[in-house]
């Protein structure tokens, strides 16, 4: 007996989120590539060296590595990116993770972990744009 | 025989790892933290386990890239700590069971687990963060660890009623070693989380509870949660419990549960963790 559980165009019915498929990781092939390059402490010196020249070694698209250069999470993640290959960016960086995906919610870092503290952001309203809840 | 005497499990949250690094575990943040971990390192002394069974994931830093494994079993001697952006965490070097590894590695694949079998592979925080959780500051790991990775981040992930059978496959392997050894499996990961997009920072304690309830009495109930619940109700990350179903599978129908501790937050993240025992070894 073969099931398949519900279609795959629900995951697009989740708020504020962006589910990364198959066909995401594919996409974000190069740029990925880019990310895990930066476990190398050479490979770190020479992006902060030149971050341009260095990006300019992947196959990566313009907008992404204009967004890598702009930092821009969320646009990274329209991209095609997710966010444990992009920590490798940010911890090169000097950023906490808490830092980086604070970035993508519209809240200063501080707000951010002010929320986290007080329990972070509630499910309710968060779990179905179809069905509001 | 080899047998499986406890289950645990616990978040792995790479903040709690660079915390414990850098010394900060007795701030008033992380605090809280370590001293829900103060029972279950005092209990690992006594229980002296010769292997544990690790399940967690791996974040981008071994596979994910160029190979995407759905479930990943580690074969080599040792494990190094990845360097994930800032360095390999300071922890000694994971030492690896090869011989259950590969008796692992034949069983489940005879019991129809077409697993992903890794020669050689770095560990990052997921599989060290646990270890550093229940151990402490070490030189050596006191145990030998096998780790199994699962893939959590691209979808479709396993399902969690999968993971339960291979949890189950992995009691029957374990069980079918001649060698006399004292087995711990752990599921690690969780809970309620969410790193990505908008939505990021969510926690769900009711569900993170219900679920820490349903290891013990509900397990048919945990078993049918689909992916697409976990993404909705714990979180894009919190998908990572599937990996707890492993554990808990492992252990049989019955447990009993031995310690527990909840606690948002860590970073991003709902803390929580739970040691179980086999009901058929509490009873023996």
């Amino acid at each position: 007996m073969r099931t398949r559980l519900y279609p795959l165009e629900d995951l697009e019915d989740i708020p504020g989120t962006t589910v990364f498929t198959a066909k995401r990781s594919r996409e974000a092939y190069h740029l990925h590539k880019f990310c895990m390059s930066l476990m190398e402490a050479a490979n770190r010196e020479a992006f902060k060296a030149d971050e341009q020249a260095y990006l300019a070694r992947f196959r990566m698209s313009e907008a992404q590595k204009q967004a890598v250069l702009e930092r821009d999470f969320n646009r990274l993640i329209d991209l095609g990116g997710n966010i444990y290959f992009l920590v490798k960016l940010s911890n090169t960086d000097g950023w906490s993770t808490q830092k980086a995906v604070s970035s993508m919610t519209g809240m200063t870092a501080d707000e951010y972990a002010a929320m986290m503290r007080a329990g972070g952001r509630s499910p309710e309203g968060q779990r179905s744009k179809r069905e509001g809840n | 025989m080899a047998r499986i005497t406890a289950g645990v499990a616990t978040s792995h949250v790479p903040a709690i790892g660079a915390a414990f690094d850098q010394g900060r575990a007795g701030d008033d943040y992380w605090k809280p933290v370590f001293d829900g971990y103060q029972w279950v390192k005092q209990w690992e002394k006594q229980e002296k386990p010769d292997v544990v069974i690790l399940c967690y994931n791996d974040h981008a830093s071994a596979m994910m890239l160029d190979v995407v494994p759905t479930f990943a079993l580690g074969m080599a001697e040792e494990f190094t700590p990845a360097d994930e952006g800032w360095g390999p965490r300071p922890v000694p070097v994971v030492q690896g069971h090869i011989e259950l590894a590969a008796h692992l590695a034949e069983q489940l694949v005879i019991d129809e687990f077409d697993l992903t079998l890794m020669n050689s592979m770095d560990v990052d925080h997921g599989c060290t963060v646990p270890l550093s959780l229940m151990f402490g500051q070490v030189e050596e790991w006191p145990c030998r660890v096998i780790p199994l990775a699962v893939n959590v981040t691209q979808f479709p992930t396993p399902s969690g009623n999968r993971c339960w059978m291979l949890g189950e496959a992995i009691a029957h392997a374990v069980e079918s070693f001649p060698e006399d050894l004292n087995v711990q499996i752990w599921g690690t990961g969780g809970m309620s989380h969410q790193l990505q997009g908008p939505r990021a920072g969510l926690i769900n304690p009711e569900f993170d509870n219900a679920f820490l309830d349903g290891l013990i009495d509900d397990t048919d109930r945990l078993r049918a949660i689909t992916r697409l619940d976990y993404l909705r109700e714990s979180g894009s990350e919190g998908i990572e419990l599937i990996m707890w179903l492993i554990m808990r599978a492992a252990l049989g129908e019955d447990v009993e549960e031995l310690h527990r501790f909840y606690h948002v937050p860590a970073s991003n993240t709902a803390v929580g963790h739970i040691v179980l025992r086999p009901r058929a070894l509490v009873t023996a």
